[in-house]
């Protein structure tokens, strides 16, 4: 429980809500939809999230679309980047944010472009997917533009324990595959080829006979 | 066992690309279904038997046919979120065959008469999601979707909207919202989404391996498809295994077959000759089940006369190496992460569930902890909007309930050793303070 506690920062009266004991700021305007007239979207951004109203024209549809064009932009959902995708759909800059915040794929900080999911989730961690996390963060240490962390079931539990490297499945990974897939995740080259999921076959020997 | 239905031959390469699939007969059954009254194919869906492979196993014709009829907009979702912990069969069928499930989806569509319609797949399955893309827009070129398909007067559009990691948005519901736009907080039902689903319009959901049964079933015929399985568990059905087995992987079995073959037999079993200390037979929001059920027929009925659900058909193999204290911990801490926090009992009781079992852990629990473990996952148990809750409380009461001694002895030992090391520091810091005062 202790362990559990020192994870939560705790503000005044134990809460865990910064600043909840200070007055709203009753001089600020209220927050409104940026100008799209005076407000400038970098070309691309603006081309995806049009894109993206086009598919999903209904309501705020677009709005994970739109986010993801954000984090791609920018490599994470900043305030800038909010600003501009509310300005090109017409909403304010918390609609977006309130979305942004509830999933787990959007990087709220400027965290490593390279993204590093390792599955921490039952089926891995009765493979070893604990001792897999804690040796590839060991391994990676501070390596510039990676952001590794632990993940939910990511629907690959066939090749547990496995890691989602930039959306490429890898697994099952050996303790020793460690520093070799660490290489490849810095250099940003092909992490380990032979282990990719998408180059299993069947498991069901059903398949196979045909 | 009857042939492959879902996986036939689903190793074939190219079988993603239209052409492959057009040769093996593909979007024939669409074509035969596009020439059915929509009454008579609704008919046909409800008698195959097919009940939905997502999770709650409601017969997918029953709800077809909830859906109203008239001239508002209506909706098919595909529910290929797949986050249920241990399940990744529709990962497989989506990479490999992605026309079959498009294939079932419009013939859904057609009947419930539904113009617009979207696929919402996880987040985190990149590489899938680019395939079915790919694939939606071949069936676009091909004219398998679009206006007046196949020289029908049926007209359909079909999208593919990516989600962006959150488990609750596999909740049909919380799906819903999430494809809307918005966080993904589950609604309260009724109204039900086959009256008021997405954007309030009449909507029919349905999992990945449901819809891609579909052509199966036009193909074999309701009478064809039933005969396969057991009572009220037609068909065939993926199972993802994994955990401590030697092949792990997806088998495709008819409904009904002993959970012993599925685990020894294909899986073949845990390594080195352990033995199983139990098993959840439908992802981990199943009650367990033990060695002792191992001969139980996997099926919806039989799984849930041994007191657990079929779900999602996730079988997670755990062994006799492994602490049920760990297992209880690596749940909680999941359904406490993956709450959205809507309804009081799943939010705190997850939060409550892990910082018991850390108490187990650290050595601080006493036996009663236990007791008060287990009335939190009653008191969950059918409070709250969705079944979230319901999905910790359960296999956490069933750990609780078979392995109740594992348990107790976990408490003692850890408590001991806290005890032991108290008592070490303690002495240790005597001594400074008697060199201090020397
Ligand atoms: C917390 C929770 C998570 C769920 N996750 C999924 C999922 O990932 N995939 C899925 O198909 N159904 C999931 N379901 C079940 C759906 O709510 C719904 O019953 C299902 O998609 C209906 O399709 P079916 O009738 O074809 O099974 C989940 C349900 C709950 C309560
Ligand atoms: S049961 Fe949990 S996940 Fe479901 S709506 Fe309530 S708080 Fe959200
Ligand atoms: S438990 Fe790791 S991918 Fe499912």
């Amino acid at each position: 429980m202790a362990d559990a506690q020192r994870h939560v920062a705790r503000f005044t009266n134990d809460s865990r809500i910064p600043g909840w004991d200070r007055a709203a700021d009753l001089t600020k305007e209220p927050a409104v939809v940026p100008d799209a007239a005076t407000t400038e979207v970098p070309a691309e951004l603006r081309a995806a999230i049009e894109d993206a109203v086009r598919r999903f024209p209904v309501g705020d549809s677009a709005f994970i679309p739109a986010l993801y064009a954000v984090q791609e932009q920018y490599g994470w959902c900043s305030p800038e980047g909010i600003e501009q995708a509310a300005s090109v759909l017409g909403r304010t800059p918390a609609a977006l944010t309130a979305v942004a915040t509830f999933y787990d794929m959007f990087r709220m900080e400027p965290l490593g472009r390279k993204t590093v999911y390792v599955c921490t989730n039952i089926s891995c961690s009765l493979c070893g997917a604990d001792e897999l996390l804690e040796a590839l963060e060991a391994e990676l240490g501070e390596a510039p533009d990676v952001h590794i962390r632990g993940f939910e079931c990511l629907g690959a539990c066939d090749i547990a324990p496995m890691a989602s490297v930039n959306g490429i499945y890898v697994g099952p990974i050996g303790l020793d595959q460690v520093p070799e897939l660490a290489r490849q995740i810095v250099a940003g080259d092909d992490p380990l080829p032979a282990k990719q999921l998408i180059k299993r076959p069947c498991a069901d020997p059903k398949v196979a006979e045909k | 066992m009857t042939d492959t239905l879902l996986f036939k031959g689903i190793d074939e390469p190219g079988l993603n690309t239209i052409d492959v699939y057009l040769a093996r007969g593909g979007y024939e059954q669409l074509g035969r279904a596009l020439k059915m009254e929509r009454e008579d194919l609704i008919t046909e869906l409800s008698g195959s038997g097919l009940r939905g492979r997502g999770g709650a196993g409601f017969p997918m014709g029953k709800k077809a046919s909830f859906i109203p009829k008239g001239d508002m907009q209506k909706y098919v979702v595909c529910n290929a979120d797949e986050s249920e912990p241990g399940t990744f069969k529709d990962r497989e069928l989506i990479q490999k065959n992605p026309h079959q499930l498009i294939e079932g989806l419009i013939i859904a569509a057609y009947a419930i008469d539904a113009t617009i319609n979207y696929i919402y797949i996880r987040g985190e399955y990149d590489q899938q999601a680019d395939i079915l893309d790919a694939s939606i827009a071949e069936a676009r070129e091909r004219g398998f979707l679009g206006e007046k398909i196949l020289g029908s007067d049926f007209s359909v559009q079909l999208e593919l909207s990516r989600g962006a990691g959150a488990y609750i948005c596999g909740e049909e519901t919380g799906l819903l919202d999430s494809l809307e736009g918005k966080r993904g907080n589950p609604r309260l039902k009724p109204p039900f989404p086959a009256n008021e689903g997405l954007f309030n319009g009449p909507t029919l959901i349905n999992n990945v391996e449901t819809l891609s049964a579909i052509p199966s079933i036009i193909k074999l015929g309701a009478e064809g498809y039933a005969a396969i399985g057991v009572k009220d568990s037609s068909g065939t059905k993926l199972v993802s295994i994994s955990g401590n087995v030697e092949r792990p992987g997806n088998y495709e079995i008819e409904l009904g077959t002993s959970s012993r073959e599925l685990i020894y037999d294909l899986a073949g079993g845990p390594v080195d000759g352990r033995a199983i200390k139990c098993w959840f037979p439908g992802g981990s929001s199943t009650p367990v089940l033990t060695a002792d059920d191992l001969d139980v027929g996997y099926d919806y009925d039989s799984i849930a006369a041994a007191g657990s659900m079929l779900g999602s058909g996730a079988i997670i193999v755990v062994d006799e190496t492994q602490s049920v204290v760990e297992l209880a911990y690596k749940l909680a801490k999941f359904y406490a992460h993956e709450s959205c926090g809507k309804c009081t009992p799943c939010r705190e009781g997850t939060r409550w569930t892990v910082h018991m079992v850390e108490r187990i852990k650290d050595g601080t629990a006493t036996p009663m902890d236990l007791d008060i473990m287990a009335a939190v996952q009653e008191q969950i148990i059918g409070h709250c909007l969705c079944v979230l809750g319901d999905a910790m409380a359960m296999p956490i009461g069933s750990l609780i309930a078979k392995f109740r001694d594992e348990f107790e002895a976990e408490i003692e030992d850890n408590r001991n050793e806290r005890e032991r090391k108290l008592a070490e520091e303690f002495a240790a810091a005597e001594v400074e303070i008697e060199g201090i005062s020397a």
